[in-house]
């Protein structure tokens, strides 16, 4: 799974550890995540939820880390996988999960779903359900952010599918051109649905692929939230210095399918359990604070038992919540 | 030999030019290359290239002269050892200067930027003749002759001005003044931060544009050319129009996609698309295409104050039209209102854009022969004002719609929808379209007029519906 860090240019060796803080900080976001969408898939099975279903597990770790390194006022944007990058940014699990139940107290009113969700108070701008669309856009947040000189960057993430779109190039000219403050987080869990990297991209070193426009790129072993946060805090110091776009390519994994609905033919269950077993974003944390004393066995269940109810809490609503009322079929299509 | 230097075309459209300059004086010696005169338009300013090698023998068109028509002789070359007044070869007699396209578009770009759009203002299909502008307009009010072209770019200026929010961005807007000169100026006044030249990256820069009107930024993306914008039409409709409702109403997005829509004149298929069906089709669009400047100008700032995407349709052809404008920078035109701008009993034409053209000329041929028509320009297609369509059919019992789109699910074909599901118990005749024919645009001069509307074929389909023909 790692052998492409071996060409890459990520420094080798442990990440600098984290404070007790921010382990259990990290601890407590990561199996926020997990849980919710353990549970989302649960409702799904049990057709509460529709359509398509994205789920992050295995990820967890990337927008962990990447939202340690930001501050208050930068901007996440991404794609469809979406339920981490909301939950991280502090929106509301009970308003996401009723999203992604549509009903009326979901994020879009019932009317975006699981992969067009948005919270401008917690500046997530989606959820976008064309693969590479959120490129342009996220790059469009960072025009906006020099061309009011405030100080902030745009995380635009994106998939090792979404690597190969036309426009994600396009932005990335833009964006050094005019030094725009975006980091562009692309996600790579190895397979775009069921077409591995190797089957699908001439360069598999996504971190090389804004060479061609001078954009710096490093490889980061995105299942270890603390080689994210330090990578993710170099590159949008970077970005706010005024330097322009920087790459960040993590290397993760989902053990799940593309989406619910996904057989899973294209890749071993071996494979998926090496992963588990022995690069888990979670257990690793789990393990290094019990390890160092920093935390004990009793207060990590504790704080499993305050994740537990908080997601029981999101689910309970989304099932109760009503759906929109149908006068809503005919809102929301113009600004009036 | 004698050859003669020939006033050069600037594009398809162009009929005549200034001569600004001549580089070269009588007796200077040319060389095949030489730069010898600087010609103008209202839009570009080229260079004139000698050809041959010889002598300037003869200047014919003075410097500063204007209106000098295409192919008039402007200068003689003589060859070595000719004297002035030689007399000039028959064969010999050919354009001595050739104008590169490129010293125009500066990028070579010449397909991308047909360089010039002058349409004389006497020119057969020139200003549509029957605006009405007192309809609107409060009385009192001062009124500019305004070219479209000029228009739209007052429009843009003065929201520039009102509002620091509004930024114009797109290929060549900037130090090139415009493919079409529509942001003459801008960079001079707003600088480089609010007129931004983009690289030809559409789906790129329409994106990136969204992208910053989600930010709250107010952004007017120009597309050389809507034939152009196929290539980002994935975040005109995804990412633009979809996203106030899949947000619940939490994001907006203002923004402006404008540019020339339809044929402009021998460019082929694939710079001579419609757009008009194309955007009207979409829920959370508005989409607006105006047949004269003070339209253009009223709407265009109204579209750049709607907290909505809107899609701006102008039309090359139409952009050298002049007409009056209201003085003054709160003129604003309001989003989805009809204008009938002649009114009549016996028939109701519906067009909007240059098929106004057509249609105001159709009705005044039809007058004298006793056929008093209504013609309605839309303005907007989206929201369509189809209440006015409805009440003027509803006084004339029949209605002929024109337009340069293909005909298949045209906006005509929406309005003959509407008007037969709401209006049938009042219609005397079949509803009926004129448009362009269903094929690709066609290069021959012959071919591409026998693919457009016309006058002649909206007095036909007008005669047809009254019983007349």
């Amino acid at each position: 799974m790692f052998d492409d860090l071996s060409n890459g240019t990520s420094p080798k060796g442990n990440p600098p550890e984290l404070s007790r803080d921010e382990e259990l900080h990290a601890y407590r976001e990561m199996l926020l995540i997990r849980r919710f969408e353990e549970k989302a898939g649960q409702l799904y099975g049990m057709g509460q939820i529709g359509g398509f279903c994205h789920l992050y597990i295995g990820q967890e770790a990337v927008v962990v880390g990447m939202q340690m390194a930001v501050r208050e006022g930068d901007q996440v944007i991404t794609a469809y996988r979406d339920h981490g990058h909301m939950l991280v940014c502090g929106m509301d699990p009970k308003g996401v999960m009723a999203e992604l139940t549509g009903r009326r107290g979901g994020y879009s009113r019932g009317k975006g779903g699981s992969m067009h969700m948005f919270s401008v108070e917690k500046n997530f701008f989606g959820g976008h359900g064309i693969v590479g669309a959120q490129v342009p856009l996220g790059t469009g947040l960072a025009f906006a952010n020099k061309y009011r000189g405030n100080g902030n960057v745009s995380l635009t993430y994106y998939g090792d599918g979404a690597a190969n779109q036309g426009q994600v190039y396009e932005a990335f000219n833009m964006a050094e051109l005019w030094k725009l403050p975006v980091v562009y987080v692309v996600e790579n869990n190895k397979y775009g649905m069921g077409t591995s990297i190797n089957r699908a991209s001439a360069l598999t070193n996504l971190s090389q692929r804004g060479a061609s426009f001078n954009i710096p790129g490093r490889q980061v072993d995105g299942m270890d939230v603390r080689a994210v946060k330090e990578a993710g805090e170099e590159a949008v110091d970077w970005a706010r210095s005024g330097k322009g776009p920087y790459i960040l390519e993590m290397l993760t994994y989902r053990y799940r399918g593309h989406s619910m609905s996904d057989p899973a033919k294209y890749r071993s269950k071996e494979e998926v359990d090496k992963m588990r077993h022995e690069h888990d974003p979670i257990e690793m944390v789990r393990q290094r604070l019990i390890a160092s004393g920093r935390a004990t066995e009793d207060d990590l269940k504790a704080i499993d038992k305050e994740i537990r109810a908080i997601v029981n809490e999101a689910a309970e609503f989304a099932q109760t919540d009503p759906e929109p009322d149908v006068a809503e079929l005919y809102t929301d299509v113009v600004r009036v | 030999m004698a050859t003669q230097v020939l006033m050069p075309a600037l594009s398809p459209t162009m009929e005549e030019g200034k001569l600004a300059k001549w580089v070269k004086a009588e007796g200077d010696d040319v060389r095949s290359g030489d730069v010898i005169a600087e010609i103008e338009t209202d839009k570009a300013t080229m260079e004139v290239e000698a050809v041959d090698e010889g002598k300037i023998g003869k200047i014919l068109v003075p410097a500063g002269t204007e209106g000098v028509k295409v192919n008039t002789p402007i200068a003689i070359i003589l060859a070595e050892g000719e004297e002035a007044g030689a007399s000039l070869n028959g064969a010999g007699k050919t354009n001595g200067a050739h104008a590169p396209a490129e010293a125009a578009t500066g990028g070579g770009e010449a397909a991308r930027a047909p360089v010039d759009v002058r349409v004389k203002e006497t020119r057969e299909d020139a200003a549509p003749a029957a605006w009405d502008a007192a309809s609107e307009i409060p009385e009192g009010t001062e009124l500019v002759q305004t070219t479209m072209r000029e228009a739209l770019r007052d429009a843009m200026a003065e929201e520039m001005r009102r509002d620091g929010d509004v930024f114009v961005m797109g290929e060549e807007v900037a130090e090139y003044q415009g493919a079409y000169k529509i942001t003459q100026g801008l960079l001079d006044e707003f600088g480089a931060r609010r007129v931004v030249d983009t690289p030809i990256t559409e789906a790129g820069f329409a994106g990136l544009g969204v992208g910053a009107a989600f930010a709250g930024l107010r952004p007017i993306v120009e597309f050389m050319t809507f034939n152009f914008a196929m290539q980002a039409i994935d975040h005109i409709i995804n990412s633009a129009a979809k996203t106030h409702y899949m947000s619940g109403g939490q994001i907006d997005c203002p923004i402006v996609f404008r540019g020339p829509n339809g044929a402009a004149a021998r460019v082929g298929a694939q710079h001579s698309q419609e757009y008009s069906a194309w955007y009207a089709h979409v829920p959370g669009l508005k989409v607006i295409a105006p047949s004269t400047a003070a339209d253009a100008k009223g709407l265009l700032k109204a579209a750049i104050r709607d907290p909505n995407p809107v899609v701006f349709l102008e039309n090359e052809i139409l952009y050298g039209i002049a007409g009056p404008v209201p003085k003054g920078d709160d003129w604003l035109v309001p989003i989805g209102k009809a204008k009938i701008a002649r009114p009549g009993k016996d028939v109701t034409i519906v067009s909007w854009s240059r098929g106004m053209v057509y249609a105001l000329d159709a009705a005044k041929q039809l007058e004298a022969e006793g056929i008093d028509a209504e013609v309605i320009d839309l303005r907007t297609l989206r929201p369509l004002d189809i209440d006015t369509v409805l009440a003027s059919v509803r006084k004339t019992n029949r209605i002929v719609t024109v337009e340069e789109a293909w005909p298949v699910c045209s906006v005509g074909s929406e309005i003959v929808a509407q008007v037969v599901a709401k209006a049938f118990d009042y219609l005397d005749a079949p509803p009926t379209k004129v448009s362009g024919e269903d094929v690709p645009m066609p290069y021959a001069a012959n071919l591409e007029k026998l693919a457009l509307p016309n006058a002649q074929k909206v007095v036909e389909a007008v005669k047809a519906v009254c019983y007349r023909s």
